[in-house]
């Protein structure tokens, strides 16, 4: 086979490939093609507020965790002053805000974010103690409420066929305000919570449960309190019962934040000190739920991919995925169009850079110190430097340029050429070297021509790489890759001429 | 570059049709088939070329010195002392970068062609640059070599402004294929490279004739400076010159070259330097394409291809053009 029907054979089939995987991706594992798809995420602030005396205080907070139902995205703590940690007591993580002294009204905020699972079967972990404590109903004093309570849960227990029946018609007739029995249980445990007094009614009834808080997700809620509902045991699971209603089974739409009976929030050296949540809803792109979907499945295409690491790391990639695309342009407008330019890849590197300190602030600064340093490499050619050493401080001069720049900045306010560190200093130092050997071989003409290439090169590839739907693609379907190889390749052998040519030979004689 | 209408450019249609050969093509099916990488130091090294073309009897420049050192650099004086003109050299240059043409002595000066003085400390200078890389591919560190200076023709003198004319020829397979001459202009600052301004003055490659003249891709009539008219232009020793060219094939095993060739009053056609990567603006000097010609050569039996360079030049002249 000639090594140009290999060429395309590869071409094709990296293409192909890659094509496959994409289309695999999009439609078996749901990855939108389309990046404006939207799902909600839910962000649910919790504010702790709390009076303190000047004493050492220690905030602790049950955190939100074994969601069965909703997936956290992120979540992000406030601290100021604090120490803060997390720790781990009994399988419950807390968030535990610390401080010497503090005085006066003091608020602590945290913030997660959320979005409910489509489609899933809401198991919550069983592995939960199911011991029974009996409560304090000892006494004369409380023989009545004993009795109305054992009528009660006889006749429930009648009228049911299993644990769950059981539990539905013990609350549906604790609940209901005709009942007499009820009436009398009410009346003895004045003072407790609907939530208290079902849980004692249900020790007695022999029934492991325990509370549930969380909050219902419902937009533009504010300054709720954390919402209290049941889990009774069945002897295979735990079933989520709402102590109101009697309905069973755990609400679509509600955050669970802490299971079992300890309690939500504990200020250690401070008084009147209370929880309060905030909910909103968010349309984000659907991209994020499919990732953590794919996460769950075992995906090999997911698993080894590139959302297997940190979120940090996959920032970086974000940058490095883009650099194939601006590769290729490079290789379009090089060896189809013709554009000549200063060292091969510079421009890339030069549109990263662009990307960090927008496009018309990074022109700029890059045309200052391309002309300050040519300006200076004047010079420097004078001395009869050795051509490293010459290189060593030109960098060096960049490196000079670019702080003047930052202060000068700053001082009259323009953050944005701060950003300006980015700029690939070693590949700028080596333009310059070029450019002002081109200079001085070649006249500023060809100067002119190669400055004028590479900032097109660059600015078409900074078009492309800032592009919505590019920066989509290379991230969330690096398979593209292949089609981008496969695209190289074939532009590799590629002898047809350059627009370029086109013209340099417009004046050839027919 | 707004200015620009359609018709400024030439359609691919038709410049295929002229056989035109664009960089892209020859870089895959000409530099990359017939150039085998490893030969390439043969001729980015002057002094390499140099060395290969007396080993094979072929004519180059009479090479005075060679410094490669900073050491050898201190024996200068001993070395350009009894020297009243020569040429300082980068081995690894190109297009003619870093090379100094001393005309002339003066004292304890050394004379510039266009008349500027140097010191011996200037000297120094210059080749502790050339030492340095400053004109070498990639900026390696290089040699620099002492040549003597060429003394060209006395037809070309019209024809030229303070630049030395050279002939591109270009190679394949060892039959020369376009030649073209290269004057320098005052445009082009007394260099003989194309896109500086210096003209190219297509050349019959039957009888060494000239055929057709361009500066900055334009057809020109006279030389600018001189304004002497190109169409009475005839290369003596065609026949030399070609075989000398052809002869370069053998010497470095490049199937596709570009020769720069001067005619020297005194030893007539030398090798300056050679090229694994010719220009394409040649092709706009002769006022035609590349492209026939190669095929044309591409095709030829091996029987064709196993004659030796004059009997190549013989074959070209009778069969080929």
């Amino acid at each position: 086979m000639s090594s140009r029907a290999q060429v395309y054979l590869l071409g094709c089939v990296l293409i192909i490939l890659g094509i496959g995987l994409v289309t695999y991706k999009s439609t078996l594992l749901g990855m939108p093609i389309i990046p404006g798809e939207y799902q909600t995420v839910w962000t649910i602030e919790a504010k702790v507020e709390f009076q303190a005396s000047n004493d050492p205080l220690k905030v602790s907070l049950a955190l939100p965790k074994n969601q069965a139902n909703m997936q956290v995205l992120n979540e992000v703590f406030s601290s100021s002053g604090y120490g803060f940690t997390t720790e781990k007591i009994e399988g419950n993580e807390r968030a535990v805000w610390s401080k010497r002294r503090a005085n006066g009204k003091q608020s602590l905020y945290y913030k997660l974010d959320v979005y409910r699972l489509v489609g899933e079967v809401a198991h919550l972990p069983i592995n939960f103690s199911t011991q029974i404590k009996k409560p304090e109903w000892s006494g004369s004093r409380n023989a009545s409420l004993r009795e109305a309570a054992a009528s009660l849960i006889a006749q429930s227990w009648l009228a049911s066929a299993d644990t769950r029946t059981y539990v539905v018609q013990l609350l549906k007739s604790f609940n209901n305000p005709n009942n007499k029995d009820s009436r009398l249980i009410r009346s003895a445990l004045e003072g407790r919570s609907q939530v208290q007094m079902t849980l004692e009614l249900l020790a007695m009834a022999d029934v492991p449960a325990h509370l549930l808080r969380g909050i219902f997700l419902e937009d533009d809620r504010s300054r709720i309190a954390a919402e209290e509902l049941l889990e009774v045991y069945t002897g295979e699971r735990w079933l989520v019962v709402n102590p109101r209603t009697a309905e069973v089974g755990l609400p679509e739409n509600f955050l669970i934040w802490q299971r079992g009976d300890k309690s939500l929030l504990d200020v250690e050296g401070g008084t009147a000190s209370r929880v309060r949540f905030s909910v909103l809803a968010n349309d984000v792109p659907a991209r994020s739920v499919a990732l953590t979907q794919m996460g769950d499945e075992t995906a090999a295409l997911v698993d080894y991919s590139i959302y297997s690491l940190p979120i940090e790391q996959q920032s970086i990639f974000k940058s490095i995925l883009l650099m194939p695309v601006g590769a290729l342009l490079v290789i379009l407008l090089r060896v189809v169009v013709g554009i000549r330019t200063a060292g091969t890849f510079m421009p890339v590197l030069l549109a990263l850079a662009f990307i960090e300190t927008k496009l018309f602030n990074g022109v700029l600064i890059f045309l200052l110190i391309l002309v300050v340093g040519l300006w200076a490499r004047s010079y420097l050619s004078r001395l009869d430097l050795l051509l490293t050493a010459r290189i060593a401080a030109v960098v060096v001069l960049v490196v000079i340029i670019m702080s003047f720049l930052s202060i000068v900045s700053y001082r009259f306010g323009f953050e944005q050429a701060l950003t300006v560190t980015f700029f690939p200093m070693i590949i700028i130092a080596w333009t310059i070297e070029h450019m002002s050997i081109l200079w001085e071989d070649d006249g500023p003409v060809e100067v002119l021509i190669q400055t004028a290439g590479s900032l097109l090169v660059a600015i078409c590839c900074f078009v492309v790489m800032t592009n919505y739907f590019v920066e989509h693609w290379m991230f969330n379907f690096p398979e593209l890759l292949l089609v981008l190889l496969g695209i190289i390749i074939v532009l590799g052998s590629y002898t047809g001429y350059r627009v370029s040519e086109l013209l340099r030979f417009r004046h050839m004689p027919a | 570059m707004l200015g620009f209408k359609f018709d400024s450019f030439m359609s691919p249609g038709k410049l295929k049709a002229l056989g035109v050969l664009g960089m892209n093509r020859r870089n895959i099916e000409f530099v990359t088939r017939h150039n085998p990488r490893h030969l390439y130091p043969l001729v980015d090294d002057k002094l390499n070329t140099k060395r290969a073309a007396q080993a094979a009897g072929v004519a180059v420049p009479q090479l005075l010195g060679v410094i490669e050192t900073q050491r050898q650099l201190s024996h200068l004086p001993e070395l350009v002392g009894p020297l009243q003109k020569f040429v300082i050299k980068p081995t690894r240059g190109s297009g003619g970068k870093g090379i100094l043409v001393i005309g002339d002595r003066d004292f304890n000066f050394y004379l510039k062609s266009n008349g500027s003085k140097l010191g011996l400390l200037d000297l120094h200078r210059h080749i502790n640059n050339v030492l340095s890389g400053l004109y070498s591919l990639g900026g390696k560190p290089d040699s620099a070599m002492l040549e003597a200076v060429i003394e060209y023709d006395d037809v070309f003198s019209d024809y030229t402004y303070e630049g030395v004319p050279d002939i591109r020829i270009i190679v394949f397979k060892g039959f020369p294929v376009m030649a073209m001459l290269r004057c320098a202009t005052h445009s082009s600052d007394g260099r003989a490279n194309l896109h500086q301004g210096a003209i190219g003055v297509g050349i019959d490659i039957r009888n060494g004739a000239s055929l057709y003249a361009v500066q900055y891709s334009r057809p020109i009539e006279v030389h600018p400076d001189t304004g002497k008219s190109f169409s009475q232009l005839q290369i003596p020793f065609w026949q030399q010159i070609l075989q000398l060219a052809a002869s370069c094939y053998e010497m470095t095993g490049l199937g596709y070259i570009g020769c720069d060739i001067v005619l020297d009053k005194r030893v007539g056609p030398v090798i300056l330097e050679l090229n694994a990567r010719p220009g394409l603006a040649i092709q706009l000097a002769s006022g035609k394409g590349l492209l026939k010609h190669l095929k044309q050569i591409d095709q030829l039996d091996e029987q064709t291809m196993a004659l030796s360079a004059a009997d190549r030049v013989d074959y070209l002249l009778q069969h080929l053009c």
